[in-house]
C-alpha cells in the first residue's frame, strides 16, 4: 500500500531541494570524490610529487593481514556498540514509559550524558579504569579482580565499547521514548484485558509497533560506531593493545594523519565508503521489509 | 603574514605602525607547552628585545604530530611558517621534502652568519646532518634515555641503594630481590622503542636497520630482530610475566608510577627530570642506561629523542637573514646552558655542556650530567649516530604493538620482533616509492 503524493512543474521542488544539494555535493561529492582520486596516487607528505599507482594503494592494503583483521574488529565493536547502546536504551525507555511520579527528572538525568563529547567520554571512563588511580580498578582489586586494559585485549575492548555506547544510550532512549509513548494505549489495554502480561505484550505489540524507531536507531547507530567513536578509541586505548580496538576508521587517521600516508589514507577512505554503503543497501533491501510503519 | 602586519598598522597609530613594518617577520611554529612553552617564549623574548631588525613570532600548534601536519598543511596552501619544529622520527620525511626545506647549512651560509656546525655534540648533530656533515636542521630539545632510581624504595626492601645498576644482569638481581620483598612495581619504562630497541641496538653497537640505520639510503631494511636485540626483549617479556616488569603504557604513562612512588626503577629521558624533580616525594636519583655485560662493543651511546628546528622553502631572504640570527641565538652557549639546566634536556653544543661545568650545576646538582657522559663517551659509529627511517612514526606503532604482545605473553620475543621487522619493511618500501 503505496501513498504518493505527485508535485506539478519541475523548477520549484528543484529550487527548494537545492539547498540541500548544494550541501550534499560541496560537504559529500567533492571530497568523496578527491579521496577516490587521491586513492590511485602514492603522493609525499607535502603534495611536491604524486606517483600514479593504479589500484596498487587497495592491493597494498587488501594483502596486509592487519588491515584485514581490522574488518572483524570492526564488526565486532559496532555490533557491541549497537547492541549495548540500544539495549540499554530500550530497557531504560519502558521503565521510563511506565513511570509516573518523577519521570521528568529520570529522563532528564538520562539525556545528559548526550552533551557529553566522544573524546571527553574517554577520559572520563579512562580516569575511571586507569590501572593505577581508577577508582573502578581499584574496587575490583578488592574484589580479586587485576584490571589492565593496556595489556588485556578483551578488557580494552569492553572499555571502549561501554564508553562508546554511554552517551550513545540517551540518543537511543530519547528516540525510544517517544515510539513507546506513540503507541495507542487502547491496543495495549486490549491486550491486557485478554489477560497478555507485561512481557507478551512487550513481545506481540509493543516491539512490533516500536520497528520504525529501532530501524531508524540501528541504521544510526552504526554509522555512529563506523565514524564518531574515533575520540574515544583515540583517547583510551589509541588503537592497542597490539591491534585488539584498531578500528578502520582509527586506523584512516593513523596512517594518514600521523603517518603522512595520503595514499593508503584515501584508499581506506574509499573502502569505508563502500561499505557503509553496502551495509545501508542491506539494511534498507532486508530489514525494513520487517518494519511495521 | 602580510595579513598580519596590515592588522598590526589598522589596530595601532600610524608611528608605531611604520616601526613594525620596518622589522621583519619570522614564524616559529613548535609544541611546547607548560613550562617548557614558558620557556620557549622566554628565548624567543630575549632573542625579540635584543634586536630590533626582526621579531619573531611563536605559536603552539599542538603536539608533535600535529605540528608536523600543520606544516605540511600550510607548505600545501603557500602559507608556511619559516621555522617548524619536528620531532626527530619525522626527520626522514622532512629530508625526503627537498623542495620543501631550506636546509639549515644553506640559510647560515647564504646569511654569512657565524656559525660552527663543530661546535655541536656529534651525536645530537649526526642525527640531522648528511653524510658529508651538512646540518640540516637544527637541534632544539634532544634528550637521551637514562635509569631512574628510585633509592627510599631499595632501602625499604633492605637493598642498599647504592648497588650496582650498571649491566641489566645486576638489574635482574635486583629485580629478584624487590619482587621477593613484596614490591609491586620493581620497574616501569617509558617509550619503549625508544629505550628498549632503539637505544639498545645503538648502545650495544648493533644495526636497527641496514645502510647505516637508513643513513646512507631510502632501501634500508629494518634490521632489529637480531639476537642482542631478541635476547633483551626476550628477557624482559620473562620479568613482565614474573611482575617483576610492569608494563603502563606506549607513551610515558609509567612515569606517573614513578613519580608516584609506586616503582623501584625506571627507564626515561634524561627530560624527565623536570617532572620528576617537582613531584616525587621520595629519594631519586639518575643512573647510565643498563647494559648487557659480554656484548661485544657495549657500552658505546646512546641516542637521541627530541626535536629539531627545520626551515621551510619559500620565504624572502630578508627572512632567511632573520632566521639564521634567531638559530645562532639559540644555539650560543648562555640559552643553551639555561635550556640544559631548566629542563634535563641535553646541551646541544660543547660549549654549553663546558659553561654548565663552569657554573656549578653538575655539582650542585648531581647526576645532571650522566645523560651528556652517556651520549658522548664514544664516538658515534654507523649502528649509533641514529635513526632516518621514512614513517617512522607508524613503525614505532608497529613496534608497540608487537611488543605488548610479548609482555602478555602472546608471541615469543623472536617471533614479535620478526613480524615488527616485515610490518615496518613493507612501510619503508612504500616510503621509499613516496619520495623516489
Amino acid at each position: 500500500m503505496e501513498k504518493r503524493v505527485r508535485f506539478k512543474g519541475l523548477w520549484l521542488p528543484l529550487l527548494l531541494v537545492m539547498p540541500q544539494l548544494l550541501i550534499t555535493a560541496v560537504f559529500f561529492f567533492y571530497p568523496a570524490g578527491q579521496a577516490i582520486w587521491q586513492s590511485l596516487f602514492i603522493p609525499d607528505p607535502f603534495g611536491l610529487s604524486m606517483r600514479y599507482v593504479g589500484l596498487g594503494n587497495f592491493e597494498f592494503l587488501l594483502s596486509d593481514p592487519f588491515y584485514r583483521a581490522s574488518f572483524v574488529t570492526t564488526a565486532v565493536f559496532s555490533i557491541l556498540v549497537t547492541l549495548v547502546s540500544m539495549g540499554v536504551a530500550l530497557y531504560l525507555a519502558v521503565l521510563a514509559d511506565r513511570l509516573i511520579k518523577g519521570s521528568g527528572t529520570y529522563r532528564t538525568l538520562l539525556i545528559w550524558p548526550y552533551a557529553v563529547a566522544p573524546a571527553v567520554a574517554g577520559v572520563l571512563w579512562l580516569f575511571m579504569f586507569n590501572t593505577r588511580v581508577g577508582v573502578v580498578t581499584w574496587y575490583l582489586g578488592v574484589l580479586g579482580y587485576d584490571w589492565n586494559h593496556v595489556l588485556n585485549q578483551g578488557e580494552a575492548m569492553g572499555l571502549v565499547v561501554v564508553a562508546s555506547a554511554w552517551g550513545r544510550i540517551s540518543y537511543n532512549f530519547l528516540f525510544f521514548l517517544a515510539g513507546l509513548q506513540a503507541i495507542p494505549r487502547s491496543v495495549i489495554e486490549a491486550a491486557a484485558i485478554d489477560g497478555a502480561r507485561f512481557w507478551t505484550r512487550f513481545r506481540t505489540i509493543v516491539f512490533p509497533l516500536l520497528s520504525p524507531t529501532t530501524f531508524f536507531l540501528l541504521v544510526v547507530n552504526i554509522v555512529y560506531a563506523f565514524f564518531e567513536t574515533f575520540g574515544v578509541i583515540h583517547t583510551i586505548t589509541s588503537g592497542g593493545p597490539q591491534q585488539a580496538t584498531t578500528i578502520l576508521v582509527y586506523k584512516v587517521y593513523a596512517d594518514g594523519f600521523v603517518g603522512q600516508d595520503l595514499g593508503s589514507s584515501a584508499a581506506q577512505s574509499v573502502i569505508l565508503l563502500v561499505i557503509v554503503g553496502i551495509l545501508t543497501i542491506i539494511q534498507f533491501k532486508y530489514i525494513e521489509r520487517r518494519v511495521h510503519y | 603574514m602580510k595579513r598580519v602586519l596590515i592588522a598590526a598598522a589598522l589596530s595601532t597609530t600610524a608611528l608605531t605602525a611604520t616601526s613594525a613594518a620596518a622589522q621583519t617577520e619570522i614564524e616559529f611554529w613548535h609544541d611546547k607547552t607548560g613550562r617548557l612553552g614558558e620557556l620557549l617564549k622566554e628565548q624567543v623574548a630575549t632573542f625579540n628585545g635584543m634586536q630590533s631588525d626582526y621579531v619573531v613570532v611563536e605559536s603552539q600548534k599542538g603536539n608533535y604530530s600535529e605540528v608536523l601536519n600543520a606544516g605540511i598543511a600550510a607548505f600545501r596552501a603557500g602559507e608556511q611558517p619559516d621555522i617548524l619544529l619536528v620531532f626527530e622520527v619525522g626527520t626522514a620525511t622532512m629530508m625526503a621534502a627537498e623542495g620543501a626545506i631550506k636546509p639549515v647549512y644553506e640559510v647560515m651560509a647564504e646569511a654569512g652568519a657565524d656559525f660552527d656546525a663543530d661546535g655541536f655534540i656529534g651525536a645530537v648533530k649526526g642525527y640531522y646532518t648528511t653524510n658529508d656533515g651538512q646540518m640540516l636542521s637544527m637541534p632544539y630539545n634532544s634528550s637521551t634515555p637514562v635509569l631512574w632510581v628510585n633509592r627510599d624504595k631499595l632501602q625499604e626492601a633492605g637493598i642498599n641503594p647504592d648497588v650496582d645498576l650498571s649491566t641489566w644482569q645486576n638489574v635482574g638481581d635486583v629485580l629478584d630481590q624487590l619482587k621477593a620483598a613484596g614490591v609491586d612495581c620493581p620497574m616501569t619504562t617509558a617509550w619503549q622503542s625508544w629505550v628498549h630497541l632503539e637505544n639498545l641496538s645503538a648502545y650495544h653497537d648493533v644495526p636497527f636497520a641496514t645502510k647505516e640505520n637508513g643513513f646512507s639510503g631510502t632501501d634500508t631494511e629494518l634490521a632489529f630482530n637480531g639476537p642482542v636485540q631478541v635476547q633483551h626483549i626476550s628477557t624482559m617479556g620473562e620479568w613482565a610475566r614474573d611482575g617483576k616488569f610492569i608494563y603502563a603504557g606506549r607513551r610515558n604513562e609509567g612515569g606517573a608510577n614513578f613519580r608516584g612512588g609506586d616503582c623501584a626503577l625506571f627507564t626515561e629521558s634524561s627530560a624527565g627530570y623536570a617532572g620528576i624533580n617537582a613531584e616525587a616525594k621520595f629519594e631519586f636519583e639518575v643512573r647510565p642506561l643498563p647494559y648487557w655485560e659480554g656484548v661485544d662493543g657495549a657500552p658505546m651511546n646512546t641516542i637521541i629523542g627530541g626535536a629539531s628546528l627545520w626551515v621551510l622553502a619559500g620565504q624572502t631572504d630578508e627572512e632567511y637573514k632573520g632566521v639564521a640570527e634567531f638559530l645562532n641565538f639559540l644555539s650560543s652557549p648562555e640559552i643553551q646552558a639555561k635550556w640544559h639546566q631548566d629542563t634535563g634536556y641535553l646541551p646541544i653544543t660543547s660549549a654549553a655542556g663546558d659553561l654548565t661545568r663552569e657554573q656549578g650545576f653538575y655539582d650542585e646538582n648531581p647526576g645532571t650530567d650522566i645523560a651528556v657522559i652517556q651520549m658522548t663517551a664514544n664516538q658515534p659509529t654507523a649502528n649509533s649516530k641514529g635513526l632516518r627511517l621514512g614513517s617512522f612514526d607508524q613503525i614505532r606503532g608497529i613496534i608497540d604493538e608487537e611488543l605488548e604482545a610479548v609482555w602478555s605473553g602472546d608471541k615469543t620475543a623472536q617471533a614479535a620482533l620478526d613480524s615488527a621487522a616485515e610490518r615496518g619493511n613493507a612501510l619503508l618500501r612504500r616510503f621509499e616509492q613516496a619520495t623516489r
